[in-house]
């Protein structure tokens, strides 16, 4: 415990005179995508706004979403809850086989009173373990925006699923609402992997909360709109495999103060300003968080622009390494882990270690296959 | 993604400009293609918010729709969008039609390589725009297409072709023709005869571009990234404004500083069909709302005066050909309207037109740029072949279509059967395509240099007139040539290789002896040398003549016999019911 309480004063400290930033399902998702990155680990631990950061250190992230999107996401969500779910209701039992009997609907996010996550976590919680024993037998039930909580890095998270639904005599399912379509019985492949994602983030959430695994389903239900209309459809996401994906990285994101041992004790990214109220100069100067950034080790790759806020940032400090150009491309070029050292290899101007041999002769090779076929082809635009 | 692309990525990011991963342009690109630019609302599902489209650079036509949610302003959409579409297609039609060719025999034709050059460069005929003589090697492909094709006597010469900017313009032309080619044109939902046609051809072209060797329909950046390779990932390839200021920065920056430029969405608007989010919720949300307050008015005035609604009977789609008297028309047609109704409906569209060209006008621009890019390259030797393809393809759905009178719109899902041929057909095309370009272009051969599939090297001597005895006894000519490289050949004795100097000639690696740190390989060659018992000079290479050869071949591999339909196996679900469009399908609802 006490050691525990030494861990957030330091990540306190790092965050400065700020409050902390909340997780969500969405960054847990994308913390799994790269767990080896200590600059993300560390600044979302501390709870520090990545975006606001970029934006200090003049890299600022182009992560906005459209206004319409929300207004339909949120329509379809509203529409498929209205009336106490009867909609979601009849879809879980006709299309999935769910019993759910009258299933009686709890709200457990409309209590907006100002008490806290914590207490709101309570709530749920002790809705969650008793709810359905305390009911009376033969019905299910709907949860709607459960406040749940898992550790992540050393952190405890608060996360909120749209809504969990228990079959009576069986298990929890977690019911995810997105209104991306179903054309024809087919989706976005990249949204529906992410749905997937963020729907075991839940689920395991959900497993600690309850203590037992098979408490909950593999099976997520996954709640869209159908082909071009606003007509629901649901259909069973199965993701065991990002179950199983999500707690090795969990486990495996190195615990936060095994992180923190290692880094400067002045580490600070502080991005509030001085003065009661706030209203005065910055707390720290952008050249200070740029050069406090310098000191935590990032892991960029491409896909880290999808993903994370300050990836503009680390794309700049990564330039000229090979992974910034594509894992695939490293690969290709031998494992090698710089433009410079990868070409200076293909052009014999430097010499392998022991373990680069056969990669330089095949970066010799192809520079100079590359060359005559460019040189054959010579007096073609574009070949300056 | 080839080492050599990644050896020019890599010498494009120390450098700061892109560098060419192909010396000849590996498309087709037409006279006049049609250049689409769409873009979609945020959220919805496919739901066009515009579109830009021409064959024309500077005569573009710019079709808007003012409010993307309103299903009848969709349908007015399409039906523009449709007659466009429609109206290109005919043109093509129009332009004249040949007569396909019989099937071809596999047998190369006597001295068919004989004009082909001696001591040619690597990589063969570049940039002559000739189709290649096929020989064998391709023959079969052919064949097979030729008799697809038999029952119709007809191949248009054009067909059309549409370019789009990125794969997600791909996407949107597939799922705006699934939204529209059930439609039906009679009863309660009716739509106008041109929307589900619109419907048929946009998922047409959609199934096109599955198949890799097709220029019908083709996303730009992906075009774009098949012959230059950028000092970035492939992931920041996909966006246009910045592949292309890698590709052609403008006058005094590297490629590198202008794709930073470039990436800024308000100096680039993002090419879509999504749009950038901070332009949705500054401009376009507050010009739509306006839009919505000024419709509500004019439909309360009318409400008032006892006339039906005004937007009914004629939706108010902004077409940008059409002259801009809409307010002086709305004033005399709408007597019921004062000025201070009708101005402010005006302005709305005025502003939304405005803030979507801004938008949609800079993609359009670069598309242009890129066509002209890929227009100064010369045409690799087999595009005109597989452009062929894509005419026999056109012309026959043309027919279906016209013979059918209007056909039945294609299927939701394929069947067992249609999908396993499907997958079988463009695993085929995909390898016949992947060995078409290293034959056509030395520098996609090289990926395959560096891979021992391919080796280029210089005849160290030559025996035209030896003979051996088949395995009948007779006596045939069968040339031997050693070839020296410095390439790591990694190809077992045995195996067949051909030249792109040769098309028509095989070989056959008869050994491999390592010679001072290069290879010495002794090739046996067959055909492509004529019937005379010592080969004409020319047609088998010389001493002293450089040569590459490759393993790769679009042999055409066949696949197991596949049922027909109607024997489908109950392990694949038995044989499919036979579509029969219903009514269901036209009522779905589309909002």
């Amino acid at each position: 415990m006490r050691h525990e309480g030494k861990t957030e004063a330091r990540l306190a400290r790092i965050r400065g005179s700020e409050p902390p930033r909340r997780h969500n399902a969405r960054t847990i998702a994308a913390l799994t995508s790269n767990p080896g990155c200590a600059r993300r680990a560390v600044l979302d631990a501390a709870g520090v706004d990545k975006e606001r950061l970029a934006d200090r250190v003049g890299f600022p992230a182009a992560f906005g979403q459209s206004r319409f999107a929300i207004v339909r996401g949120n329509a379809f969500e509203r529409q498929v809850k209205a009336d106490g779910c009867v909609e979601l209701l009849r879809l879980l039992r006709d299309l999935l086989g769910l019993d759910l009997g009258d299933a009686t609907y709890t709200d457990l996010g409309a209590d907006d009173s100002g008490e806290g996550l914590d207490a709101r976590h309570r709530v749920a919680k002790a809705r969650l373990v008793d709810g359905p024993a305390g009911s009376d037998g033969a019905n299910g039930e709907l949860f709607d925006h459960p406040l749940l909580r898992l550790e992540v890095a050393g952190q405890e998270v608060y996360l909120e699923p749209d809504l969990v639904a228990f079959q009576h005599g069986g298990a929890y399912h977690v019911v995810e609402i997105k209104s991306f379509p179903v054309i024809d019985g087919q989706a976005d492949g990249e949204k529906v992997a992410a749905a997937a994602v963020q729907a075991a983030v839940y689920v395991l959430a959900l497993r600690r909360l309850l203590g037992r695994d098979d408490a909950v389903s593999h099976e997520v239900v996954l709640v869209c709109p159908k082909d071009f209309s606003n007509v629901p459809i649901a259909v069973r996401l199965d993701v065991r495999r990002q179950l199983i994906v999500l707690e090795h990285q969990l486990a495996r994101l190195t615990r936060i103060d095994t992180l923190l041992d290692a880094l400067p004790d002045d580490l600070a990214f502080d991005l509030g300003q001085a003065g009661p109220g706030g209203g005065g100069s910055p707390m720290m100067a952008a050249d200070a968080l740029t050069a406090a950034l310098g000191r935590v080790s990032a892991r960029y790759v491409p896909g880290c622009l999808s993903a994370c806020e300050l990836a503009f940032y680390c794309r700049g400090e990564a330039a000229g390494h090979t992974a910034a150009l594509g894992i695939g491309v490293r690969e290709e070029l031998g494992g090698v882990g710089t433009v410079a050292e990868a070409l200076g290899l293909a052009h014999g101007t430097a010499v392998p270690a022991a373990d680069q041999a056969e990669a330089a002769a095949m970066l010799r090779t192809t520079a100079r296959v590359y060359a005559e076929a460019v040189g054959d082809a010579a007096g073609a635009p574009g070949a300056a | 993604m080839s080492v050599i692309v990644a050896y020019a990525r890599a010498l494009a990011a120390q450098t700061g400009a892109a560098r060419p991963v192909a010396s000849v342009r590996h498309v087709h690109l037409a006279q006049a293609p049609l250049v689409l630019v769409p873009l979609t609302m945020a959220g919805e599902a496919n739901a066009p918010l515009a579109a830009m489209v021409g064959t024309d650079e500077a005569d573009p036509a710019l079709l808007v729709v003012p409010q993307p949610r309103d299903r009848d302003l969709r349908f007015a959409f399409a039906a523009l969008l449709g007659d466009f579409l429609l109206g290109y297609v005919e043109r093509c039609a129009s332009a004249g039609s040949e007569p396909v060719k019989p099937p071809r025999t596999p047998k190369p034709p006597a001295g068919g390589a004989a004009g082909a050059p001696v001591g040619a460069r690597v990589g063969g005929a570049v940039g002559g725009g000739v189709p290649v003589e096929a020989g064998d090697l391709r023959a079969e492909e052919d064949a097979l297409v030729a008799a697809a094709e038999a029952a119709r006597s007809e191949r248009f010469l054009v067909a059309p072709q549409v370019l789009v900017p990125n794969r997600a313009g791909v996407d949107f032309v597939r799922l705006f023709g699934r939204s529209t080619r059930f439609r039906s044109t009679v009863g309660q939902n009716a739509v106008p005869a041109v929307v589900p046609m619109l419907g048929r051809w946009l998922t047409f072209l959609a199934q096109r571009a599955e198949n890799p060797s097709s220029s019908t329909l083709m996303a730009m950046t992906e075009a774009l990234a098949l012959h230059w390779a950028t000092g970035q990932s492939a992931l920041e390839d996909a966006n246009l404004a910045a592949l292309m200021a890698w590709i052609d920065p403008p006058d005094g920056i590297s490629g590198r500083e202008a794709a930073r430029l470039a990436e800024d969405p308000l100096v680039s608007p993002p090419a879509g069909p999504t749009t950038d989010p901070l332009f949705d919720n500054r401009v376009l949300a507050p010009a739509i709302g306006a839009y919505d307050e000024a419709v509500a008015l004019l439909r309360e005035k009318a409400d008032a005066a006892g006339v039906p609604d005004p937007f009914r009977t004629d939706p108010d789609i902004i077409d940008s050909r059409l002259a801009d008297d809409r307010g002086l028309a709305a004033a005399s047609a709408w007597p019921w309207a004062s000025s201070s109704a009708i101005g402010p409906w005006l302005r709305a569209r005025e502003e939304i037109t405005g803030a979507v060209r801004a938008q949609i006008e800079p993609t359009w621009r670069l598309m242009w740029r890129a066509v002209r890019l890929l227009g100064d390259l010369p045409p690799a030797a087999s595009v005109p072949r597989r452009w062929e393809r894509d005419r026999a393809r056109f012309s026959s759905y043309y027919a279906y279509l016209r013979d059918e009178d209007g056909g039945l719109p294609q299927a939701r899902r394929d069947g067992a059967v249609a999908a396993a041929r499907r997958l079988a057909a463009l695993e085929r095309e995909l390898a016949a395509y992947e060995a078409d370009r290293a034959f056509d272009d030395p520098v996609v051969l090289a990926s395959y240099r560096v891979t021992g599939e391919a080796f280029v090297g210089t005849v160290v001597a030559a025996e035209r007139d030896r003979r051996v005895a088949n395995e009948r006894g007779t006596l045939v000519t069968r040339p031997v040539v050693e070839v020296r490289t410095a390439d790591p050949v990694r190809l077992p004795v045995g195996t067949k290789v051909c030249s792109p100097a040769r098309p028509g000639q095989s070989a056959v690696i008869t050994s491999l002896s390592p010679v001072d740190g290069e290879l010495l390989v002794s090739l046996e060659l067959s055909g492509g040398m004529g019937r005379a018992k010592v080969p004409p000079p020319g047609s088998v290479p010389e001493p002293g003549e450089r040569l590459s050869y490759t393993s790769v071949l679009a042999d055409g591999a066949f696949s197991a016999a596949l049922p027909a339909p109607e024997d489908t196996p109950w392990t694949h679900g038995g044989p499919p019911a036979p579509y029969e469009p219903t009514d269901d399908d036209a009522r779905e609802t589309w909002a």
